[in-house]
């Protein structure tokens, strides 16, 4: 009796002594591996980026070769990336910032947390790319689009300017993924054009008639799928699908609102430096880089299909030049991301 | 009974770990507060409402049907004549293998017409139902049937005698169940984020991925935190104070099997659909993806693998110090069932039920002003984890510790056994199978959690669940499907580990 119950103890502690085990094990295979490693890089430049992943990786690891400097990425969303970096105030361990979207990065900007960009680097980007303040500058750009499903509606029936998605006969005919940075933007950039009773109004229609989607990709399926006739998106997911398998986007296509229409937005994606970094040359140097010719090639070869900023450099070949985008006449450096908010609020949509 | 110095320094562990844990309530009800009288306006609207009524109908759909499915399962597998009950007593926890978000993603490109509503409490119900299941199998398989049949030879019908004798002692596990059910609903965000279902939890994370003022999120937070504390007295009103532990002379034998004669068909069926639905539906899709993307296997491989390190290590780490942490009060309240000892126990469930990006960023708040050198380490991110995950350590503490009768451990102090020792030769191997569950639970939940990961975690470090949520919030279905593989690889031994919890109970 004795004997097997010592027995049956032991094999019920046997998993328990595996488990206490087990961290010392994974300490002991993981030591020296920076990868699997738990402790950050204190050497490395610091790139908080909520950028796409695939984008910054490119860049970090480009800039690395070419400079040798190390560079360690933290991910993150927009917002709350934004909002980190303001609760950490100077003792930020981001020497970088790179941003999907200029309104998160507005909003270190107006915490007074950066330090203001090397000359070269505005330089290197077209004009208009850069704030007068010159705290930051804009790395990429992308253009709001209406994605539509082909078999469901010709392209004479689309709405002429975005704002006639409001219109009572677009109710449950229309997608949009509002829960997102990007979607604030373009609301930020028609706010900006449109003044706050046309942009509420619209915001309350989108709350009743449209369907809403989780982000740009999952509106897209949808649109592709005609779960629903049109979408509202930026353009580069459409262009990185059709240059993949289509599976997304196979029975759909782009309407441009042109015209400065505030649905033919264009939003900047923002990179700065912060001013309590540590290693403040390095990351001059990283965002001179981003900007610079090689830099920006390695944008446009990541296939995000993201518009290149960099003075001279091409942007994808699929893609309409940006400059005949017809985009409305919004300064992307005012855009008030706050106000966006409370009317997205206001309308029941936040 | 005077409080020894060692039951007076469990109390004081346990009311730190009740410190600890609602440190995010007080950044979250600061913030809210803080809002004066823009909160009622921000509050009393319609959409608040709509997210209202979505919360309650899940909750008030997938509480009961996964209480009603896990107990019925239990009982078939436990105390019935059904066939291959060893086989189901494993298929039916494989679920926990499964992370809800990747069953979700899985219907979603099955049936994508099957969102919303609909969508959502299928797919929790069949996530969670184990939470149920897992305690009310173990108890019903050490159930001694002699009080039942005692019940049946005074009179009583085979239905009244199982809800006199039998459903008394599966409160505990029921009502326990059915509260890690709740308020994992609370704070899910995966599935419903995929099933396109908006509740307090989905609007919250968008407060964060939107707004630059956290006072909305905290707004919204403090519904939850209300919700929770409802749930929470509920299931202290339905648990009840009776004692369910065995003290009695004589070796237990086990219960006869109830022979279900033409009901056996039925009941293979029911089990069968259930097990399809909630693991073979998500994993066939899962193998269907892995073999459409087989080019870049190879090269996966190499991505996967240090990230399946990491994702291993912080499951270990977060399992034992949630373990550590809910010890001194599930310990308290097995010995001395007072308020206090109530409260300290229900205090650390309070948070568990905010979403994880809320307890992230209160943590990232309380450090980066209070305490900097913590900011971003792998202790912080451990108690993250600690505070959200602690009611699935404590719940299983709890149903071990009752396993073993203060009346043992007062025999023991009686034959001359000291404290320590008394605990591991005495309390321990009576608890030992829950002990391993709890790690088990939390351990899974660690390797499956998102948003206070991406918050806290030390520069660097890359799990499982982020990088499937990468992918699949790409809609990258090739890309996304090693991660969820390697999740579903890991979690199945953890699930066979937690099967032993019932099989070692007798």
């Amino acid at each position: 009796m004795d004997g097997r119950t010592n027995l049956v103890t032991l094999k019920r502690r046997t998993p328990l002594a595996v488990l206490l085990l087990t961290p010392l094990a994974v300490s002991a295979c993981s030591g020296g591996s920076a990868e699997a490693g738990f402790e950050p890089e204190p050497d490395a430049l610091q790139v908080y980026s909520s950028q796409h992943r695939n984008v910054t990786e490119a860049w970090a690891e480009a800039f690395t070769e070419e400079t040798g400097i190390p560079t360690q990425v933290r991910e993150g969303q927009d917002s709350s990336m934004g909002q980190m970096i303001v609760e950490e105030g100077d003792a930020s361990p981001a020497d970088v910032f790179l941003t999907e979207n200029s309104p998160a990065m507005t909003v270190v900007e107006r915490a007074g947390l950066l330090a203001p960009v090397d000359d070269v680097t505005l330089g290197q980007v077209r004009d208009g790319m850069a704030p007068s303040s010159g705290d930051w500058t804009a790395i990429a750009a992308r253009s709001t689009v209406l994605v539509y499903n082909t078999e469901l509606i010709t392209e004479a029936e689309l709405p002429t300017s975005i704002m006639d998605l409001a219109d009572p006969a677009w109710d449950g005919r229309w997608a949009a993924a509002p829960g997102g940075a990007d979607f604030q933007a373009i609301v930020a950039g028609m706010l900006a054009d449109q003044g706050e009773e046309a942009t509420g109004a619209w915001l309350s229609a989108l709350a009743e008639n449209a369907e809403v989607y989780q982000n740009n990709i999952a509106t897209m399926n949808a649109v592709s799928a005609g779960e629903v006739p049109v979408g509202i998106m930026y353009h580069y997911y459409w262009y990185r699908d059709q240059a993949g398998d289509r599976e997304g986007s196979a029975d759909t296509a782009l309407h441009y609102f042109g015209n400065e229409d505030p649905g033919a937005f264009v939003s900047l994606s923002g990179g700065g430096v912060l001013a309590s970094s540590d290693m403040p040359d390095e990351a001059q140097r990283f965002l001179a880089y981003v900007t610079s010719p090689a830099g920006q090639q390695v944008l446009v070869d990541s296939g995000s299909m993201e518009y290149a900023v960099g003075r001279d450099v091409a942007s994808d070949p699929a893609l309409p030049p940006v400059a005949e985008l017809g985009a409305p006449p919004v300064d992307p450096f005012t855009l008030d991301a706050d106000e966006v908010v409370s009317l997205m609020t206001d309308a029941g949509i936040l | 009974m005077r409080a020894s110095s060692s039951g007076r320094g469990v109390a004081l562990a346990a009311t730190l770990v009740a410190g600890v844990t609602l440190l995010p309530l007080v950044v979250v009800l600061g913030d809210a507060l803080g809002a004066g009288d823009a909160a009622a306006r921000f509050l009393l609207r319609p959409r608040v409402g709509m997210l209202l009524g979505h919360t309650a109908a899940l909750v008030a759909v997938t509480v009961p049907a996964a209480v009603v499915l896990g107990t019925l399962a239990a009982w078939l597998v436990e105390r019935t004549a059904l066939p291959g009950a060893a086989l189901w007593r494993t298929l039916l926890l494989a679920p926990l293998a499964v992370p809800a978000f990747v069953s979700a993603y899985a219907w979603v490109s099955v049936a994508p017409s099957m969102t919303g509503f609909a969508g959502s409490a299928l797919v929790t119900t069949l996530a969670y139902f184990p939470f149920v299941f897992l305690p009310a199998a173990a108890m019903l398989r050490v159930l001694d049937p002699g009080d039942e049949e005692a019940a049946r030879s005074l009179g009583l019908s085979p239905a009244a005698a199982m809800r006199r004798t039998v459903l008394p002692r599966l409160r505990p596990a029921l009502t326990g169940g059915a509260l890690l059910v709740g308020l994992h609903l609370l704070a899910e965000y995966g599935v419903l984020e995929m099933m396109r279902f908006q509740t307090f939890t989905t609007a919250v994370m968008q407060q964060y991925a939107i707004g630059f003022s956290d006072v909305s999120g905290s707004l919204l937070a403090s519904v939850l935190l209300v919700l929770c504390l409802l749930m929470l007295t509920a299931e202290v009103v339905a648990r009840g104070r009776r004692r369910v532990s065995r003290i009695g002379p004589g070796a237990q034998r086990p219960s006869t099997p109830v022979p279900l004669g033409a009901w056996t068909v039925p009941a293979v069926v029911l089990l069968l659909v259930v097990v399809v639905l909630a693991v073979g539906v998500p994993v066939a899709t899962v193998v269907r993806w892995l073999v459409a993307g087989r080019t870049e296997l190879g090269a996966l491989a190499g991505d996967v693998a240090p990230v399946v390190v990491s994702t291993v290590g912080l499951a270990v780490l977060g399992a034992l110090a949630t373990l550590v942490a809910a010890l001194p009060a599930a310990w308290l309240l097995s010995r001395r069932r007072t308020v206090a000892s109530l409260l300290l126990e229900r205090a650390t469930f309070v948070a568990s039920a905010l979403p994880g990006v809320v307890v992230g960023l209160a943590l990232v708040t309380l450090s980066v002003r209070w305490a900097p050198g913590i900011y971003q380490t792998l202790g912080l991110l451990v108690v993250g984890y600690a505070i959200g995950f602690i009611p699935r350590s404590m719940v299983a503490l709890r149903a071990g510790l009752a396993a073993s009768p203060t009346e043992l451990s007062d025999a023991a102090r009686s034959l001359g056994l000291r404290g320590p020792s008394r605990l591991v030769r005495v309390v321990l191997p009576l608890a030992a199978p829950s002990v391993l569950a709890g790690l088990v639970l939390v351990a899974l939940a660690v390797g499956t959690e998102l948003t206070a990961t991406l918050l806290l975690a030390p520069t660097g470090v890359d799990t499982l669940a982020l990088a499937f949520w990468r992918a699949a919030a790409e809609l990258d279905y090739a890309g996304a499907a090693p991660y969820a593989a390697a999740m579903i690889a890991l979690s199945a031994p953890a699930t066979l580990l937690l099967r032993r919890q019932i099989v070692v109970a007798r």
